[in-house]
């Protein structure tokens, strides 16, 4: 049996309310209603319990974070606790006042998201009107108080060709950094892959753009890319592999491996009302379930990769294979490989699919009109 | 690195005693640095104030080392966190 490793990270789902309706919102389909959401005193004793665990670094994700009224006392609670708190939001919900209230009680580190470099774009893929200039205004003001930012740039076949002008727009912003995230097929993105796949083209120029961006930009910008991920031949590595890395809080205390672990029907996940969070990473079900090596299948049991990948995605396995212990079929070893190139060409090819914007907690989902 | 460039910490990337793995590590951004002895030595030294001749000779002063092969560890240890912009330098 091997050695369980403390977890660094933990990603706290606040709350799944927000303003935007992202056609690719990583959340689940079924999305956790305000009235079964952990209260403060909760939260503040879940991270207390995070920091004893080993975790380091906190993400107060949603939703949108800034939906939660409490967000400040969230972050006094997390810094006193010990962890590293970094604030993942559109910014949509912050004003100055709140900022300022985020610096004092101890803010470390705030991403934001962008969902177009125009106007034009960022509010059709937000589905939020307004919302490009308000992000703007947020980011003036990050930037005044003085939080380190990281520019997180969300792209897909209808915004990739802005990847040049998110890069500078993260340098106009002082962001030391910037997340050039192509859309990874999960959540609501599974259902707007006719929408949102990159073409094979795309994919390529796209990797090219960021080889040369971090070259040029050396020392300035650090750039951190998620390429796409249909058209690779290798898999991500999932989680940093199951159970040895992070774990991911939702908005009703379900404590889960990674944020779409919930897609894989036979897994059982602790509550943190429960169970302690130590007790959870450690015996729960659902993290024993892909920790290590000896749930593998062939071809992933006998290859030489398997300690790089852990055999890719299990919600990937789970969601185009059907099989949470496959091998995830962007790898060229699956015997589905092909199948998904040819897949992902033909949602690539579908240039008048319309987008199916997320809902908010408690509505039924409808394609836009 | 020049002996006269004055390295700090920016905002935001702090030095934290990890005691669930008995280790000193750096906290920046959505990372964190696991240090070793000398890293956390070099790290220690850095208070925004004085030049990196400075910080090597107080250390080459405090381990009893040759003061270029300090110069030429931190200085390689730092320019990593420059790229990576975990550390500033004025």
């Amino acid at each position: 049996m091997m050695q369980v490793p403390a977890p660094i990270a933990m990603l706290a789902e606040l709350t799944h309310r927000c303003p935007l309706s992202c056609p690719y919102c990583s959340n689940p389909v079924e999305l956790a209603r305000q009235e079964n959401e952990l209260d403060t005193q909760t939260w503040g004793r879940v991270f207390r319990e995070a920091a004893q665990l080993g975790v380091l670094q906190l993400h107060l994700s949603g939703g949108e974070p800034a939906s939660r009224r409490d967000l400040t006392d969230l972050v006094r609670a997390a810094r006193t606790a010990g962890l590293y708190t970094n604030l993942i939001t559109s910014g949509i919900g912050l004003t100055e006042r709140r900022l300022r209230d985020l610096d004092e009680a101890g803010l470390d580190h705030i991403q934001l998201s962008l969902q177009g470099t125009t106007p034009e774009m960022a509010d059709e893929i937000g589905g939020y009107k307004g919302g490009y200039a308000r992000k703007l205004q947020v980011a003036h003001w990050i930037g005044e108080i003085g939080f380190p930012l990281t520019l997180n740039a969300v792209l897909h076949r209808r915004n990739l060709h802005q990847l040049p002008r998110a890069l500078e727009m993260a340098q106009e912003m002082g962001a030391r950094r910037i997340e050039v995230a192509t859309v990874q097929f999960h959540g609501w993105a599974l259902k707007n892959r006719d929408g949102l796949m990159p073409t094979r083209e795309q994919a390529r120029t796209a990797s090219r753009i960021v080889a040369e961006a971090r070259a040029a930009l050396k020392g300035r910008l650090v750039i951190d890319y998620v390429p796409a991920d249909y058209h690779d031949d290798f898999p991500k590595r999932c989680m940093g592999g199951w159970g040895t890395t992070g774990l991911n809080v939702t908005p009703d205390g379900q404590v889960l491996p990674c944020h779409a672990a919930q897609t894989i029907p036979h897994l059982k996940f602790d509550r943190v009302q429960e169970k302690s969070l130590d007790d959870i990473w450690y015996n729960g079900s659902a993290f024993q379930a892909y920790r290590g090596t000896d749930w593998m299948q062939e071809p992933c049991r006998s290859c030489d990769r398997k300690l790089i990948d852990f055999g890719g995605c299990r919600c990937q396995a789970m969601a185009i294979v059907g099989d949470a212990s496959a091998t995830d079929p962007v790898c060229v070893k699956s015997p589905h490989h092909g199948a998904l190139q040819t897949q992902a060409d033909a949602h690539a090819s579908q240039t008048d699919a319309e987008l199916i914007y997320r809902v908010s907690p408690g509505q039924k989902a409808e394609p836009a009109s | 690195m020049l002996a006269s460039e004055v390295p700090t910490l920016p905002r935001g990337v702090r030095l934290h005693f990890d005691r669930v793995r008995d280790t000193w590590v750096l906290l920046a951004p959505e990372r964190a640095v696991t240090l070793d002895g000398v890293g956390h030595a070099i790290l220690s030294e850095v208070d925004g104030h004085r030049n990196f001749g400075d910080i090597t000779h107080a250390l080459a002063a405090k381990f009893g080392a040759p003061v270029e092969q300090i110069a030429k560890d931190s200085s390689e240890f730092m320019t990593t966190l420059r790229n990576r912009r975990f550390l500033d330098v004025t």
